[in-house]
């Protein structure tokens, strides 16, 4: 596989949110808005590159037996500085995001990632692999939240251009599925027409 | 080392190893963002109360004292003075009845228990509906402001009280309404239970009244 490969994956091929339906958790929950998708995603992209990198630097010295709790040990204090960090710096964001920011620690996706590729690969490819799912993560909640924002607020990035208020639904956890059942169907169609040559 | 059959102490050690070098991240990281994030959470409880109080030239942060109410819940209050007069009192409230949870309220009064303004300090209602208690999201709560409960009965007009419900957030409106009032009463008790010119940052409970 080309870096190049490696890196674009994520993006739709291996979409972590819309093929390989990880870390549904903040997927549906934070994405009211886009910027909370936005947020939400690149905060998870840290996240996911950082450990990606740590975990393929250190894999030779960790015994098989005790992978899985010094992977989650990494993960958890990347978390915990990015919540320090977050909480200092952009504080309005911290308060939207609320409890699913320490909620990344048990997102599968920063884990899968990490058991799938970072511990049978280099730290160059790991971070590659990295930014290429964190990014197609982002991309998917910035999408989905886009969407739920424009339908259920009339509003875009905060931006109001419909007066009064959307549709109600796309805002709570129904819009989410639907909204989200549509992307990954969108997400299905436009793989086949890219990836057909391939195949 | 052998990765497929480690020894236990082999393991013991990884493990230690890799939780001390965590833990000493997150140390220095904390270390670095705590003046910056206490910074951050006293500006934004200056700016708070600035907003629900008259123009004052005193430090109402550092001048809070509790005040116990009815139901022995204790409540920050927040004097505001000019030129040494007491303007006003920012009492931070709460109400458990939420849609989603705890809703926290802190409400401006004038001396004379009437309501000067009143603004959310945390909730967890339903975006689109609940959360329209917020003065960003709606002038909803605006209602409150310049009203003494003396003669605007702090209730949902489905309770028979004053107050207009937000549409379709029936609940969070009463749990808005019920830290107002819970902060009113408090208050209240507070002003006829202590002599007003003995306010001066010292810590007072004011006799529990019904």
């Amino acid at each position: 596989m080309s870096k190049f490969q490696i890196f674009s994956k994520g993006i739709l091929k291996e979409n972590p949110a819309l093929v390989l339906i990880l870390g549904m958790c903040p997927t549906l929950g934070v994405t009211t808005s886009a910027i909370n998708g936005l947020g939400m995603g690149v905060a998870t992209m840290f996240v996911v590159v950082l450990s990606n990198i740590i975990i393929s630097l250190i894999k030779n010295i960790i015994p098989n037996n005790v992978h899985i709790p010094a992977y989650i040990v990494v993960i958890a204090s990347l978390v915990t500085i990015l919540q320090l960090v977050m909480e200092a710096y952009v504080p309005a964001l911290y308060d939207s995001l609320g409890l699913f920011i320490p909620l990344i620690v048990v997102n599968c996706l920063v884990l899968g990632r990490a058991e799938a590729f970072a511990n049978k690969n280099n730290a160059i490819d790991s971070a590659l692999d990295g930014l290429g799912m964190g990014l197609g993560f982002t991309l998917a909640l910035t999408v989905l939240g886009a969407a739920r924002e424009m339908l259920g607020s009339g509003s875009i990035f905060g931006l109001k251009f419909i007066e009064g208020d959307g549709i109600i639904g796309f805002v709570l956890a129904p819009g989410a599925f639907l909204v989200l059942g549509l992307l990954i169907a969108g997400a299905n169609l436009l793989s086949k027409k890219i990836y057909k040559k391939e195949e | 080392m052998d990765k497929k059959n480690p020894t236990l102490l082999s393991m013991v050690l990884v493990l230690l190893g890799i939780a001390l070098v965590c833990s000493a991240g997150v140390a220095a990281v904390y270390n670095a963002t705590k003046p910056v994030i206490d910074n951050a959470r006293q500006t934004k409880k200056v700016k708070t109360v600035s907003k629900v109080l008259p123009q004052f030239d005193n430090s109402p942060i550092d001048e809070a004292f509790t005040i116990v109410s009815a139901d022995n819940d204790s409540l920050l209050c927040y004097p505001a003075k000019s030129n040494g007069e007491t303007v006003g009192y920012a009492v931070s409230s709460f109400s458990n009845k939420g849609y989603g949870g705890k809703i926290e309220v802190l409400v401006g009064f004038l001396p004379d228990g009437t309501i000067f303004n009143t603004e959310v300090v945390s909730l967890n209602e339903t975006p689109g509906l609940g959360d329209k208690c917020q003065k960003s999201k709606s002038n909803w709560a605006e209602r409150f402001n310049g009203k003494n409960p003396e003669s605007y009965k702090l209730a949902v007009t489905k309770d028979g009280g004053d107050v207009d419900a937000i549409t379709a957030a029936t609940i969070t409106s009463r749990a808005y309404t019920g830290a107002v009032e819970l902060a009113y009463k408090t208050f209240m008790g507070y002003i006829k239970g202590a002599k007003p010119e003995a306010v001066s940052g010292a810590t007072q409970q004011a006799e529990p009244q019904n």
